[in-house]
Protein backbone atom coordinates (compact mmCIF):
# COMPACT_ATOMS: atom_id res chain seq x y z
CA UNK A 1 0.00 0.00 0.00
CA UNK A 2 2.84 2.37 0.89
CA UNK A 3 4.43 1.47 -2.41
CA UNK A 4 1.32 2.41 -4.37
CA UNK A 5 1.02 5.70 -2.53
CA UNK A 6 4.63 6.53 -3.31
CA UNK A 7 3.70 6.30 -6.99
CA UNK A 8 0.95 8.85 -6.48
CA UNK A 9 -2.06 6.59 -6.00
CA UNK A 10 -4.45 8.35 -3.60
CA UNK A 11 -4.91 6.70 -0.20
CA UNK A 12 -8.46 5.27 -0.53
CA UNK A 13 -7.69 3.81 -3.94
CA UNK A 14 -4.41 2.37 -2.66
CA UNK A 15 -6.21 0.77 0.27
CA UNK A 16 -8.82 -0.70 -2.04
CA UNK A 17 -6.18 -2.09 -4.38
CA UNK A 18 -4.20 -3.64 -1.54
CA UNK A 19 -7.36 -5.27 -0.22
CA UNK A 20 -8.24 -6.62 -3.65
CA UNK A 21 -4.71 -7.99 -4.06
CA UNK A 22 -4.99 -9.73 -0.70
CA UNK A 23 -8.28 -11.37 -1.67
CA UNK A 24 -6.79 -12.44 -4.99
CA UNK A 25 -4.09 -14.21 -2.99
CA UNK A 26 -6.67 -15.91 -0.76
CA UNK A 27 -8.55 -17.05 -3.85
CA UNK A 28 -5.36 -18.38 -5.41
CA UNK A 29 -4.73 -20.43 -2.26
CA UNK A 30 -8.24 -21.84 -2.22
CA UNK A 31 -8.64 -22.69 -5.90
CA UNK A 32 -6.49 -25.86 -6.01
CA UNK A 33 -8.24 -27.32 -2.96
CA UNK A 34 -11.69 -26.72 -4.41
CA UNK A 35 -10.85 -27.57 -8.00
CA UNK A 36 -10.65 -31.33 -7.44
CA UNK A 37 -14.18 -31.37 -6.03
CA UNK A 38 -15.41 -29.08 -8.80
CA UNK A 39 -13.93 -31.44 -11.39
CA UNK A 40 -15.49 -34.42 -9.62
CA UNK A 41 -19.01 -32.92 -9.70
CA UNK A 42 -18.53 -31.74 -13.28
CA UNK A 43 -17.41 -35.21 -14.33
CA UNK A 44 -20.43 -36.73 -12.64
CA UNK A 45 -22.70 -34.59 -14.83
CA UNK A 46 -21.03 -35.28 -18.17
CA UNK A 47 -21.59 -38.07 -20.65
CA UNK A 48 -18.73 -40.47 -21.39
CA UNK A 49 -18.07 -38.65 -24.69
CA UNK A 50 -17.86 -35.28 -22.93
CA UNK A 51 -15.66 -36.75 -20.20
CA UNK A 52 -13.13 -38.09 -22.65
CA UNK A 53 -13.14 -35.04 -24.91
CA UNK A 54 -9.87 -33.32 -25.68
CA UNK A 55 -9.45 -30.48 -24.86
CA UNK A 56 -11.56 -30.83 -21.69
CA UNK A 57 -15.06 -29.32 -21.73
CA UNK A 58 -16.08 -26.83 -19.06
CA UNK A 59 -19.50 -25.78 -20.37
CA UNK A 60 -22.13 -28.35 -21.28
CA UNK A 61 -25.68 -29.40 -20.57
CA UNK A 62 -25.59 -31.39 -17.32
CA UNK A 63 -27.00 -34.89 -17.24
CA UNK A 64 -28.04 -36.95 -14.22
CA UNK A 65 -27.72 -40.15 -16.21
CA UNK A 66 -24.57 -41.17 -14.28
CA UNK A 67 -26.26 -41.03 -10.89
CA UNK A 68 -29.15 -43.03 -12.25
CA UNK A 69 -26.74 -45.62 -13.67
CA UNK A 70 -24.84 -45.89 -10.40
CA UNK A 71 -27.99 -46.60 -8.45
CA UNK A 72 -29.56 -49.04 -10.86
CA UNK A 73 -26.64 -51.05 -12.12
CA UNK A 74 -24.48 -51.52 -9.09
CA UNK A 75 -26.41 -52.46 -5.95
CA UNK A 76 -25.33 -49.07 -4.77
CA UNK A 77 -28.25 -48.77 -2.38
CA UNK A 78 -27.00 -51.88 -0.59
CA UNK A 79 -23.50 -50.39 -0.30
CA UNK A 80 -24.89 -47.14 1.09
CA UNK A 81 -26.83 -49.10 3.70
CA UNK A 82 -23.67 -51.10 4.47
CA UNK A 83 -21.56 -48.00 4.91
CA UNK A 84 -24.06 -46.32 7.21
CA UNK A 85 -24.46 -49.50 9.28
CA UNK A 86 -20.73 -50.09 9.61
CA UNK A 87 -19.77 -46.50 10.43
CA UNK A 88 -22.78 -46.04 12.70
CA UNK A 89 -22.17 -49.33 14.47
CA UNK A 90 -18.44 -48.80 14.92
CA UNK A 91 -19.04 -45.28 16.23
CA UNK A 92 -21.77 -46.33 18.64
CA UNK A 93 -19.66 -49.19 19.98
CA UNK A 94 -16.67 -46.88 20.36
CA UNK A 95 -18.80 -44.42 22.33
CA UNK A 96 -20.16 -47.13 24.62
CA UNK A 97 -16.69 -48.49 25.32
CA UNK A 98 -14.70 -45.30 25.07
CA UNK A 99 -16.70 -42.72 27.02
CA UNK A 100 -16.49 -44.45 30.43
CA UNK A 101 -12.83 -45.24 29.80
CA UNK A 102 -12.02 -41.65 28.86
CA UNK A 103 -13.80 -40.37 31.97
CA UNK A 104 -11.79 -42.63 34.23
CA UNK A 105 -8.52 -41.85 32.47
CA UNK A 106 -9.19 -38.13 32.83
CA UNK A 107 -10.33 -38.25 36.46
CA UNK A 108 -8.31 -41.07 37.98
CA UNK A 109 -5.09 -40.55 36.00
CA UNK A 110 -4.92 -43.99 34.44
CA UNK A 111 -2.15 -43.19 32.00
CA UNK A 112 -1.45 -46.79 31.08
CA UNK A 113 -4.72 -47.10 29.22
CA UNK A 114 -4.13 -43.81 27.45
CA UNK A 115 -0.74 -45.06 26.29
CA UNK A 116 -2.30 -48.27 24.99
CA UNK A 117 -4.71 -46.23 22.92
CA UNK A 118 -1.90 -44.08 21.58
CA UNK A 119 -0.18 -47.28 20.42
CA UNK A 120 -3.39 -48.29 18.67
CA UNK A 121 -3.46 -44.85 17.02
CA UNK A 122 0.10 -45.15 15.75
CA UNK A 123 0.11 -48.74 14.53
CA UNK A 124 -0.29 -49.02 10.75
CA UNK A 125 -3.51 -50.73 9.81
CA UNK A 126 -1.51 -53.17 7.77
CA UNK A 127 -0.34 -54.79 11.00
CA UNK A 128 -3.94 -55.65 11.87
CA UNK A 129 -4.96 -57.00 8.54
CA UNK A 130 -3.30 -60.42 8.54
CA UNK A 131 -4.42 -61.40 12.07
CA UNK A 132 -7.96 -60.10 11.49
CA UNK A 133 -8.24 -61.89 8.17
CA UNK A 134 -7.12 -65.22 9.60
CA UNK A 135 -9.26 -64.82 12.75
CA UNK A 136 -12.45 -63.88 10.91
CA UNK A 137 -11.83 -66.51 8.26
CA UNK A 138 -11.59 -69.07 11.04
CA UNK A 139 -14.76 -67.79 12.69
CA UNK A 140 -16.54 -67.78 9.34
CA UNK A 141 -17.24 -64.05 9.73
CA UNK A 142 -15.80 -62.82 6.45
CA UNK A 143 -18.35 -60.60 4.69
CA UNK A 144 -20.42 -60.02 7.84
CA UNK A 145 -21.20 -56.79 9.66
CA UNK A 146 -19.64 -58.18 12.86
CA UNK A 147 -16.18 -58.56 11.33
CA UNK A 148 -16.06 -55.18 9.64
CA UNK A 149 -17.53 -53.28 12.59
CA UNK A 150 -15.11 -54.88 15.05
CA UNK A 151 -12.16 -54.09 12.80
CA UNK A 152 -13.27 -50.46 12.52
CA UNK A 153 -12.97 -50.13 16.31
CA UNK A 154 -9.25 -49.82 15.61
CA UNK A 155 -10.13 -46.48 14.00
CA UNK A 156 -13.05 -45.22 16.08
CA UNK A 157 -12.04 -46.13 19.64
CA UNK A 158 -8.78 -44.13 19.72
CA UNK A 159 -10.57 -41.08 18.30
CA UNK A 160 -13.36 -41.20 20.87
CA UNK A 161 -11.05 -41.82 23.81
CA UNK A 162 -8.44 -39.19 22.91
CA UNK A 163 -10.95 -36.46 22.14
CA UNK A 164 -12.94 -37.19 25.28
CA UNK A 165 -9.98 -37.42 27.68
CA UNK A 166 -9.23 -33.80 26.90
CA UNK A 167 -12.86 -32.78 27.27
CA UNK A 168 -13.40 -34.62 30.55
CA UNK A 169 -10.24 -33.11 31.99
CA UNK A 170 -11.68 -29.67 31.28
CA UNK A 171 -14.86 -30.33 33.27
CA UNK A 172 -14.44 -28.19 36.43
CA UNK A 173 -13.61 -30.42 39.35
CA UNK A 174 -15.72 -28.26 41.70
CA UNK A 175 -18.77 -29.10 39.63
CA UNK A 176 -18.24 -32.82 40.08
CA UNK A 177 -17.46 -32.44 43.77
CA UNK A 178 -20.61 -30.41 44.31
CA UNK A 179 -22.62 -33.15 42.63
CA UNK A 180 -21.01 -35.76 44.87
CA UNK A 181 -21.88 -33.76 47.98
CA UNK A 182 -25.44 -33.43 46.74
CA UNK A 183 -25.63 -37.20 46.71
CA UNK A 184 -24.79 -38.25 43.17
CA UNK A 185 -23.06 -41.57 42.81
CA UNK A 186 -19.87 -41.60 40.76
CA UNK A 187 -21.79 -43.11 37.87
CA UNK A 188 -24.31 -40.29 38.05
CA UNK A 189 -21.53 -37.71 38.13
CA UNK A 190 -20.38 -39.23 34.88
CA UNK A 191 -23.76 -39.42 33.14
CA UNK A 192 -25.34 -36.23 34.50
CA UNK A 193 -22.43 -33.84 34.86
CA UNK A 194 -19.42 -34.83 32.77
CA UNK A 195 -21.28 -35.97 29.67
CA UNK A 196 -23.70 -33.05 29.29
CA UNK A 197 -20.99 -30.49 30.04
CA UNK A 198 -18.77 -32.03 27.32
CA UNK A 199 -21.41 -32.25 24.65
CA UNK A 200 -19.50 -30.23 22.05
CA UNK A 201 -16.56 -32.57 22.32
CA UNK A 202 -18.96 -35.49 22.25
CA UNK A 203 -20.36 -34.26 18.94
CA UNK A 204 -16.85 -33.77 17.56
CA UNK A 205 -15.76 -37.25 18.65
CA UNK A 206 -18.88 -38.83 17.19
CA UNK A 207 -18.61 -37.09 13.86
CA UNK A 208 -14.86 -37.60 13.47
CA UNK A 209 -15.17 -41.24 14.36
CA UNK A 210 -18.00 -41.66 11.87
CA UNK A 211 -16.09 -39.90 9.09
CA UNK A 212 -12.89 -41.88 9.53
CA UNK A 213 -14.79 -45.14 9.65
CA UNK A 214 -16.76 -44.07 6.59
CA UNK A 215 -13.53 -43.26 4.74
CA UNK A 216 -11.71 -46.47 5.55
CA UNK A 217 -10.94 -48.66 2.59
CA UNK A 218 -8.42 -51.28 3.74
CA UNK A 219 -10.49 -53.29 6.23
CA UNK A 220 -13.48 -53.53 3.92
CA UNK A 221 -11.19 -54.50 1.05
CA UNK A 222 -9.97 -57.54 2.98
CA UNK A 223 -12.87 -58.47 5.21
CA UNK A 224 -15.90 -58.01 2.96
CA UNK A 225 -17.20 -59.59 -0.19
CA UNK A 226 -20.11 -58.63 -2.40
CA UNK A 227 -22.64 -58.62 0.48
CA UNK A 228 -21.17 -56.23 3.05
CA UNK A 229 -18.85 -54.18 0.87
CA UNK A 230 -18.68 -50.52 1.92
CA UNK A 231 -18.76 -47.52 -0.41
CA UNK A 232 -15.01 -46.83 -0.81
CA UNK A 233 -14.44 -50.39 -2.05
CA UNK A 234 -17.56 -50.28 -4.20
CA UNK A 235 -16.32 -47.10 -5.89
CA UNK A 236 -12.90 -48.61 -6.43
CA UNK A 237 -14.53 -51.42 -8.37
CA UNK A 238 -15.57 -48.87 -11.00
CA UNK A 239 -11.91 -48.89 -12.00
CA UNK A 240 -11.97 -52.48 -13.17
CA UNK A 241 -13.12 -53.36 -16.65
CA UNK A 242 -11.67 -52.45 -20.02
CA UNK A 243 -12.87 -48.90 -20.27
CA UNK A 244 -13.15 -46.73 -17.17
CA UNK A 245 -16.60 -45.21 -16.81
CA UNK A 246 -15.47 -41.69 -15.88
CA UNK A 247 -18.96 -40.34 -15.31
CA UNK A 248 -20.06 -43.25 -13.15
CA UNK A 249 -16.85 -43.05 -11.16
CA UNK A 250 -17.27 -39.34 -10.55
CA UNK A 251 -20.93 -39.76 -9.63
CA UNK A 252 -20.10 -42.48 -7.12
CA UNK A 253 -17.27 -40.41 -5.65
CA UNK A 254 -19.64 -37.45 -5.33
CA UNK A 255 -22.20 -39.59 -3.51
CA UNK A 256 -19.60 -40.80 -0.99
CA UNK A 257 -18.43 -37.26 -0.28
CA UNK A 258 -21.87 -35.74 0.32
CA UNK A 259 -22.60 -37.16 3.81
CA UNK A 260 -19.17 -36.02 5.00
CA UNK A 261 -19.81 -32.49 3.77
CA UNK A 262 -23.06 -32.35 5.69
CA UNK A 263 -21.40 -33.67 8.85
CA UNK A 264 -18.42 -31.32 8.93
CA UNK A 265 -20.66 -28.28 8.65
CA UNK A 266 -21.81 -29.00 12.21
CA UNK A 267 -18.44 -29.21 13.89
CA UNK A 268 -15.98 -27.55 11.56
CA UNK A 269 -14.62 -25.31 14.30
CA UNK A 270 -13.55 -28.33 16.34
CA UNK A 271 -12.36 -30.78 13.73
CA UNK A 272 -8.66 -29.94 13.79
CA UNK A 273 -8.69 -29.86 17.57
CA UNK A 274 -10.23 -33.32 17.51
CA UNK A 275 -7.80 -34.69 14.95
CA UNK A 276 -4.82 -33.65 17.03
CA UNK A 277 -6.40 -34.54 20.38
CA UNK A 278 -3.79 -35.48 22.94
CA UNK A 279 -1.15 -33.54 21.08
CA UNK A 280 -1.61 -30.07 22.46
CA UNK A 281 -1.82 -30.95 26.13
CA UNK A 282 0.18 -32.84 28.77
CA UNK B 1 -27.91 -50.70 32.87
CA UNK B 2 -31.27 -48.98 33.19
CA UNK B 3 -32.11 -50.89 36.39
CA UNK B 4 -28.86 -50.00 38.08
CA UNK B 5 -29.50 -46.42 37.10
CA UNK B 6 -32.99 -46.28 38.55
CA UNK B 7 -31.69 -47.92 41.74
CA UNK B 8 -29.05 -45.27 41.94
CA UNK B 9 -31.76 -42.68 41.52
CA UNK B 10 -33.79 -44.10 44.41
CA UNK B 11 -30.70 -44.53 46.59
CA UNK B 12 -29.75 -40.89 46.65
CA UNK B 13 -27.38 -39.62 49.27
CA UNK B 14 -27.09 -42.84 51.21
CA UNK B 15 -25.35 -44.43 48.25
CA UNK B 16 -22.17 -42.49 48.89
CA UNK B 17 -21.70 -43.68 52.45
CA UNK B 18 -23.17 -47.17 52.03
CA UNK B 19 -21.62 -49.51 54.62
CA UNK B 20 -19.84 -52.61 53.32
CA UNK B 21 -22.65 -55.11 53.40
CA UNK B 22 -24.13 -57.55 50.89
CA UNK B 23 -23.11 -55.59 47.79
CA UNK B 24 -25.55 -55.20 44.92
CA UNK B 25 -24.36 -54.41 41.43
CA UNK B 26 -24.69 -50.71 42.12
CA UNK B 27 -22.46 -50.79 45.23
CA UNK B 28 -19.94 -52.88 43.31
CA UNK B 29 -19.87 -50.32 40.53
CA UNK B 30 -19.47 -47.52 43.07
CA UNK B 31 -16.69 -49.17 45.03
CA UNK B 32 -14.60 -50.35 42.09
CA UNK B 33 -15.62 -47.46 39.86
CA UNK B 34 -12.21 -46.52 38.50
CA UNK B 35 -11.38 -50.14 37.76
CA UNK B 36 -14.72 -51.31 36.37
CA UNK B 37 -15.56 -48.39 34.13
CA UNK B 38 -12.67 -48.65 31.68
CA UNK B 39 -12.74 -52.45 31.75
CA UNK B 40 -14.66 -52.95 28.49
CA UNK B 41 -12.39 -50.53 26.67
CA UNK B 42 -9.28 -52.07 28.20
CA UNK B 43 -10.36 -55.51 27.08
CA UNK B 44 -11.19 -54.22 23.62
CA UNK B 45 -7.91 -52.40 23.30
CA UNK B 46 -6.08 -55.41 24.66
CA UNK B 47 -7.82 -57.50 22.05
CA UNK B 48 -7.19 -54.93 19.35
CA UNK B 49 -3.50 -54.34 20.10
CA UNK B 50 -2.17 -57.38 21.89
CA UNK B 51 -3.96 -60.00 19.85
CA UNK B 52 -2.80 -58.74 16.43
CA UNK B 53 0.74 -58.03 17.60
CA UNK B 54 1.08 -61.40 19.30
CA UNK B 55 -0.48 -63.16 16.36
CA UNK B 56 1.85 -61.41 13.95
CA UNK B 57 4.84 -62.41 16.06
CA UNK B 58 3.65 -66.02 16.07
CA UNK B 59 2.91 -66.08 12.33
CA UNK B 60 6.17 -64.36 11.50
CA UNK B 61 8.00 -67.50 12.63
CA UNK B 62 6.00 -69.72 10.28
CA UNK B 63 5.80 -70.23 6.60
CA UNK B 64 2.26 -70.57 5.38
CA UNK B 65 0.32 -69.98 2.19
CA UNK B 66 -3.37 -69.40 2.76
CA UNK B 67 -4.40 -71.13 -0.40
CA UNK B 68 -2.55 -74.36 0.30
CA UNK B 69 -4.00 -77.16 2.42
CA UNK B 70 -0.81 -77.66 4.42
CA UNK B 71 -0.76 -76.20 7.94
CA UNK B 72 1.74 -73.47 8.95
CA UNK B 73 5.28 -74.75 9.37
CA UNK B 74 7.68 -73.38 11.98
CA UNK B 75 10.77 -71.89 10.38
CA UNK B 76 12.26 -69.83 13.21
CA UNK B 77 13.74 -66.53 12.18
CA UNK B 78 14.07 -67.52 8.53
CA UNK B 79 11.54 -64.89 7.40
CA UNK B 80 13.43 -62.10 9.15
CA UNK B 81 16.78 -63.32 7.83
CA UNK B 82 15.33 -63.21 4.35
CA UNK B 83 13.83 -59.74 4.85
CA UNK B 84 17.04 -58.15 6.07
CA UNK B 85 19.42 -60.32 4.07
CA UNK B 86 18.29 -60.91 0.55
CA UNK B 87 14.95 -59.17 0.05
CA UNK B 88 15.74 -56.39 -2.41
CA UNK B 89 12.09 -55.51 -2.71
CA UNK B 90 11.89 -54.84 1.06
CA UNK B 91 14.80 -52.41 0.95
CA UNK B 92 13.30 -50.72 -2.07
CA UNK B 93 10.00 -50.34 -0.21
CA UNK B 94 11.74 -48.97 2.88
CA UNK B 95 13.58 -46.37 0.82
CA UNK B 96 10.39 -45.33 -0.98
CA UNK B 97 8.55 -45.05 2.35
CA UNK B 98 11.28 -42.79 3.73
CA UNK B 99 11.22 -40.65 0.57
CA UNK B 100 7.43 -40.44 0.44
CA UNK B 101 6.98 -39.50 4.09
CA UNK B 102 10.06 -37.29 4.31
CA UNK B 103 9.33 -35.23 1.23
CA UNK B 104 5.58 -34.91 1.63
CA UNK B 105 5.72 -33.93 5.30
CA UNK B 106 8.47 -31.37 4.65
CA UNK B 107 6.72 -29.84 1.65
CA UNK B 108 3.41 -29.74 3.50
CA UNK B 109 4.97 -28.09 6.53
CA UNK B 110 6.67 -25.38 4.46
CA UNK B 111 3.61 -24.73 2.32
CA UNK B 112 1.32 -24.89 5.34
CA UNK B 113 3.47 -22.36 7.18
CA UNK B 114 3.43 -19.96 4.22
CA UNK B 115 -0.35 -20.19 3.83
CA UNK B 116 -0.98 -19.91 7.58
CA UNK B 117 1.12 -16.74 7.73
CA UNK B 118 -0.68 -15.29 4.73
CA UNK B 119 -4.09 -15.98 6.25
CA UNK B 120 -3.03 -14.68 9.66
CA UNK B 121 -5.02 -11.47 9.70
CA UNK B 122 -8.62 -10.36 10.01
CA UNK B 123 -10.64 -10.54 6.82
CA UNK B 124 -14.23 -11.15 5.80
CA UNK B 125 -14.79 -14.73 4.65
CA UNK B 126 -12.28 -16.40 6.92
CA UNK B 127 -14.82 -19.03 7.96
CA UNK B 128 -15.37 -19.91 4.33
CA UNK B 129 -11.65 -20.39 3.78
CA UNK B 130 -11.53 -22.73 6.76
CA UNK B 131 -14.37 -24.81 5.35
CA UNK B 132 -12.55 -25.02 2.03
CA UNK B 133 -9.43 -26.20 3.85
CA UNK B 134 -11.35 -28.89 5.69
CA UNK B 135 -12.70 -30.49 2.51
CA UNK B 136 -9.59 -32.30 1.25
CA UNK B 137 -8.60 -33.71 4.61
CA UNK B 138 -11.96 -35.23 5.52
CA UNK B 139 -12.79 -36.49 2.04
CA UNK B 140 -12.70 -40.23 1.40
CA UNK B 141 -9.14 -41.08 0.28
CA UNK B 142 -10.15 -43.86 -2.09
CA UNK B 143 -12.76 -41.64 -3.77
CA UNK B 144 -10.63 -38.53 -4.26
CA UNK B 145 -7.71 -40.72 -5.34
CA UNK B 146 -9.88 -41.93 -8.21
CA UNK B 147 -10.64 -38.34 -9.21
CA UNK B 148 -6.88 -37.71 -9.24
CA UNK B 149 -6.44 -40.77 -11.44
CA UNK B 150 -8.82 -39.12 -13.90
CA UNK B 151 -6.95 -35.81 -13.67
CA UNK B 152 -3.56 -37.52 -14.06
CA UNK B 153 -4.65 -39.35 -17.23
CA UNK B 154 -1.79 -38.80 -19.72
CA UNK B 155 -3.93 -38.34 -22.83
CA UNK B 156 -7.20 -36.84 -21.60
CA UNK B 157 -6.44 -35.61 -18.09
CA UNK B 158 -6.96 -32.01 -17.09
CA UNK B 159 -3.46 -31.64 -15.62
CA UNK B 160 -1.71 -32.28 -18.92
CA UNK B 161 -4.17 -29.87 -20.52
CA UNK B 162 -3.10 -27.18 -18.04
CA UNK B 163 0.54 -27.96 -18.75
CA UNK B 164 -0.05 -27.68 -22.48
CA UNK B 165 -1.64 -24.24 -21.96
CA UNK B 166 1.62 -22.96 -20.51
CA UNK B 167 3.71 -24.74 -23.10
CA UNK B 168 5.00 -27.67 -21.05
CA UNK B 169 5.02 -31.08 -22.80
CA UNK B 170 2.65 -33.68 -21.29
CA UNK B 171 3.81 -35.92 -18.44
CA UNK B 172 3.02 -39.57 -17.83
CA UNK B 173 2.36 -38.81 -14.13
CA UNK B 174 1.43 -42.13 -12.49
CA UNK B 175 2.53 -44.07 -15.54
CA UNK B 176 6.28 -43.61 -15.30
CA UNK B 177 8.66 -44.80 -12.53
CA UNK B 178 10.33 -41.38 -12.39
CA UNK B 179 7.18 -39.28 -12.06
CA UNK B 180 4.97 -41.62 -10.05
CA UNK B 181 6.30 -40.72 -6.59
CA UNK B 182 6.22 -36.94 -7.18
CA UNK B 183 2.65 -37.33 -8.49
CA UNK B 184 1.59 -39.22 -5.38
CA UNK B 185 3.30 -36.62 -3.20
CA UNK B 186 1.42 -33.91 -5.09
CA UNK B 187 -1.87 -35.61 -4.33
CA UNK B 188 -0.90 -36.15 -0.68
CA UNK B 189 0.13 -32.51 -0.42
CA UNK B 190 -3.23 -31.45 -1.77
CA UNK B 191 -4.99 -33.61 0.81
CA UNK B 192 -2.91 -32.83 3.89
CA UNK B 193 -1.45 -29.33 3.60
CA UNK B 194 -4.75 -27.95 4.98
CA UNK B 195 -4.20 -29.80 8.26
CA UNK B 196 -0.80 -28.10 8.59
CA UNK B 197 -2.38 -24.74 7.74
CA UNK B 198 -5.14 -25.10 10.31
CA UNK B 199 -2.86 -26.33 13.12
CA UNK B 200 -0.28 -23.58 12.49
CA UNK B 201 -2.97 -20.96 11.98
CA UNK B 202 -4.57 -21.65 15.34
CA UNK B 203 -1.06 -21.67 16.81
CA UNK B 204 -0.39 -18.19 15.38
CA UNK B 205 -3.73 -17.03 16.68
CA UNK B 206 -2.85 -17.96 20.25
CA UNK B 207 0.57 -16.24 20.33
CA UNK B 208 1.01 -13.29 22.72
CA UNK B 209 1.05 -9.91 20.98
CA UNK B 210 3.63 -8.08 23.10
CA UNK B 211 6.82 -9.59 21.56
CA UNK B 212 5.61 -8.58 18.11
CA UNK B 213 4.85 -5.02 19.18
CA UNK B 214 8.25 -4.74 20.85
CA UNK B 215 9.96 -5.98 17.69
CA UNK B 216 8.06 -3.48 15.56
CA UNK B 217 9.07 -0.63 17.80
CA UNK B 218 12.67 -1.79 17.61
CA UNK B 219 12.38 -1.75 13.82
CA UNK B 220 12.81 -5.45 13.14
CA UNK B 221 12.23 -6.58 9.55
CA UNK B 222 9.50 -9.08 8.66
CA UNK B 223 12.09 -11.80 8.11
CA UNK B 224 13.70 -11.09 11.47
CA UNK B 225 10.34 -11.20 13.22
CA UNK B 226 9.57 -14.55 11.64
CA UNK B 227 13.00 -16.02 12.34
CA UNK B 228 13.47 -14.83 15.92
CA UNK B 229 9.94 -14.47 17.30
CA UNK B 230 7.28 -16.35 15.34
CA UNK B 231 9.27 -19.52 14.73
CA UNK B 232 10.46 -20.10 18.32
CA UNK B 233 7.07 -19.26 19.81
CA UNK B 234 5.31 -21.49 17.32
CA UNK B 235 7.52 -24.49 18.10
CA UNK B 236 4.84 -26.43 20.05
CA UNK B 237 2.36 -26.14 17.16
CA UNK B 238 5.02 -27.14 14.64
CA UNK B 239 5.89 -30.17 16.74
CA UNK B 240 2.26 -31.27 16.91
CA UNK B 241 1.78 -30.77 13.17
CA UNK B 242 4.95 -32.73 12.38
CA UNK B 243 4.22 -35.62 14.71
CA UNK B 244 0.63 -36.12 13.60
CA UNK B 245 1.44 -35.80 9.92
CA UNK B 246 4.35 -38.23 10.15
CA UNK B 247 2.25 -40.70 12.11
CA UNK B 248 -0.48 -40.64 9.49
CA UNK B 249 1.84 -40.47 6.50
CA UNK B 250 3.46 -43.72 7.59
CA UNK B 251 -0.04 -45.26 7.58
CA UNK B 252 -0.80 -44.22 3.99
CA UNK B 253 -2.31 -47.06 2.02
CA UNK B 254 -5.67 -46.30 0.42
CA UNK B 255 -4.59 -43.58 -1.98
CA UNK B 256 -1.49 -45.33 -3.28
CA UNK B 257 -3.24 -48.69 -3.60
CA UNK B 258 -6.06 -47.10 -5.56
CA UNK B 259 -3.82 -44.99 -7.80
CA UNK B 260 -0.91 -47.29 -8.61
CA UNK B 261 -1.00 -50.53 -6.58
CA UNK B 262 2.68 -49.83 -6.01
CA UNK B 263 3.63 -49.63 -9.68
CA UNK B 264 4.97 -49.07 -12.21
CA UNK B 265 7.93 -51.37 -11.55
CA UNK B 266 7.33 -51.11 -7.79
CA UNK B 267 8.39 -47.47 -8.02
CA UNK B 268 5.67 -46.41 -5.58
CA UNK B 269 5.60 -49.51 -3.41
CA UNK B 270 5.82 -48.26 0.17
CA UNK B 271 6.14 -50.79 3.02
CA UNK B 272 2.38 -50.86 3.60
CA UNK B 273 1.80 -51.82 -0.03
CA UNK B 274 4.53 -54.48 -0.01
CA UNK B 275 3.12 -56.08 3.15
CA UNK B 276 -0.35 -56.07 1.63
CA UNK B 277 0.76 -57.59 -1.67
CA UNK B 278 2.73 -60.30 0.13
CA UNK B 279 -0.28 -61.29 2.19
CA UNK B 280 -3.18 -60.79 -0.15
CA UNK B 281 -1.76 -61.12 -3.64
CA UNK B 282 0.75 -63.92 -3.06
CA UNK B 283 -1.01 -65.23 0.09
CA UNK B 284 2.33 -65.70 1.79
CA UNK B 285 0.95 -65.08 5.30
CA UNK B 286 4.01 -65.96 7.36
CA UNK B 287 6.21 -63.60 5.42
CA UNK B 288 3.55 -60.87 5.44
CA UNK B 289 3.35 -61.15 9.24
CA UNK B 290 7.12 -60.82 9.52
CA UNK B 291 6.93 -57.71 7.32
CA UNK B 292 4.14 -56.35 9.52
CA UNK B 293 6.29 -56.85 12.62
CA UNK B 294 9.17 -54.98 11.01
CA UNK B 295 6.77 -52.27 9.84
CA UNK B 296 5.33 -51.75 13.34
CA UNK B 297 8.81 -51.56 14.87
CA UNK B 298 9.89 -49.07 12.19
CA UNK B 299 6.82 -46.85 12.69
CA UNK B 300 7.12 -46.92 16.49
CA UNK B 301 10.81 -46.10 16.32
CA UNK B 302 10.18 -43.05 14.12
CA UNK B 303 7.26 -41.83 16.21
CA UNK B 304 9.03 -42.31 19.53
CA UNK B 305 12.08 -40.49 18.21
CA UNK B 306 9.88 -37.56 17.17
CA UNK B 307 8.08 -37.48 20.52
CA UNK B 308 11.45 -37.64 22.33
CA UNK B 309 12.84 -34.74 20.33
CA UNK B 310 9.71 -32.76 21.02
CA UNK B 311 9.88 -33.40 24.77
CA UNK B 312 13.50 -32.31 24.87
CA UNK B 313 12.92 -29.08 22.98
CA UNK B 314 9.73 -28.54 24.97
CA UNK B 315 11.47 -27.26 28.10
CA UNK B 316 13.70 -24.70 26.53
Amino acid sequence: MELLMRYGVPRPAARWMAGAAYYAGVAAICVPFVFVFYWMVLGAMKTQVQNTASPPIFLFRPTFENFYKVFVANQFVQYIVNSFTVSGGATLLALLLGLPAAHVIARYRQRGIALGILVARMAPHLSYVVPFFILFQWLGWIDTYAAIILSHLVITLPIVVWVMIGAFEDVPLELEEAARIDGCSRWQVFTRISLPVSRTALATATILSFIFSWNNFLFALILTGPERRTLPVAVFNFMSGDEIDWGGLSAAATLITLPILVLILFVQRHIVQGMTAGGLKE
Amino acid sequence: MSTSRSQALAGGATAVAAPPGPAGPRELLERHFSRLLPLPAVLTIGGLIIFPLAFNLYMSLQTWFVSSTTPPKFVGLANFLEIFGTDVRFWNATWITVKFTGISVTVQLALGMAIALYLHREFVGRGLVRTVMLLPMVSTPAAVALIWVIMFNPTLGILNYFLSQVGIPPLLWLGHPRTVLPSLILMDTWKWTPLMVLILHSGLQSLPLSPFEAARIDGASAVQVFRYITLPLLRPSIAVALIFRTMDSLKTFDTIYVMTEGGPNNASEILNLYTFQTGFKYFHMGYASALAVVLVLFVFAVNLALIRVRERSWSY
